[in-house]
């Protein structure tokens, strides 16, 4: 049973990776992206990664897809253009792939035998609390510094993208250093007697 | 309940890593199909590390993901953004548009 249904997600996995490479369509390729990250979060639950698994929904499906979504409807694509060259590289790209397959595949088998369960794992393994409780002692420093890169991301994005006036009076030191005296100050010639 | 072995999850991650690797090729002109190939990549190599810390019984593979998972979505966001500002710019994607850097 565990088998079938491992099978099943397997394959929904591949066959959404293979639209997303394949598709024609950005929008679609997208929402195959999303079913591809679904039966991901899927199979990581047979790992018993259930914390990593719901993170996956909730931060991919949720965040980062709906932003790929948006992105997606911003543009106003000209597919003919961008399609061009798919088949005359598509045997050099399968060839590649094939290769890398075969050659992973055939260390993995060779290094490795399929042995399951070879370690007694926790019964709170992969849980929230389980995952809190290394994240905030042994990869505590790491953590902040992943903290501080998303926080250098959200400004990086907003400073590309912001094209809204910016209401800041900072100093201008371009515009001071140009001003010559004569745009500054006017001197005009008196007459005595008006 | 009877899991699959490590193996067969790896295997499963480093197709997918050779499909999107495939999808790099042939989707050579299209900005955001680039940027979904490099998440599938991301995505499959996540795998792996489950698969091994479920293995081991270690937490170090569970946090790394959550880690990669951080900087992928970092780095997602700014793809976009530099996407978003380059269609406002020269209004395209195409990959081969892309050459104010060329000497």
């Amino acid at each position: 049973m565990t088998l079938i249904a491992f099978y099943g997600f397997a394959g929904l996995y591949l066959l959404s990776g293979l639209l997303v490479v394949t598709l024609r369509n950005p929008m679609h390729a997208a929402l195959s992206l999303v079913l591809a990250f679904f039966s991901s979060a899927a199979l990581w639950l047979f790992l018993q990664a259930e914390f990593l698994a719901l993170l996956l929904v909730l931060i991919y499906v949720g965040a980062v897809m709906v932003l790929f979504l948006f992105v997606v409807l911003l543009l106003d694509i000209n597919l003919a253009v961008l399609r061009e060259g798919f088949i005359r590289w598509l045997p050099v790209g399968g060839a590649v792939a094939i290769a890398m397959a075969v050659g992973i595949i055939a260390a993995l088998y060779t290094e490795l035998e399929d042995a399951a369960g070879a370690v007694a794992l926790p019964a709170d393994y992969g849980s929230a609390a389980w995952i809190g409780q290394h994240l905030y002692t042994a990869y505590l420093y790491p953590f902040e510094l992943a903290g501080a890169v998303l926080l250098v991301a959200i400004v990086a994005a907003i400073a590309m993208t912001h094209r809204g006036r910016r209401r800041r009076r900072a100093q201008d030191p371009a515009a001071q250093s140009r001003v010559q005296a004569s745009r500054r100050v006017r001197l005009v010639q008196l007459d005595k007697d008006s | 309940m009877s899991v699959p072995g490590p193996l067969h999850f790896l295997v499963l991650g480093a197709l997918m890593f050779c499909i999107s690797v495939a999808g790099l090729f042939i989707n050579r002109k299209n900005m955001i199909v680039l940027l979904m190939c490099i998440e599938l990549m991301l995505l499959s190599v996540n795998m792996n590390f489950i698969a091994f810390a479920h293995h081991l019984g270690d937490a170090t593979g569970q946090i790394f993901v959550l880690f990669i998972l951080t900087i992928a979505a970092a780095e997602t966001a700014i793809g976009l953004a530099i996407l978003v500002v380059l269609i406002r710019k020269r209004d395209t994607i195409n990959v081969a548009d892309m050459d104010q850097l060329h000497g």
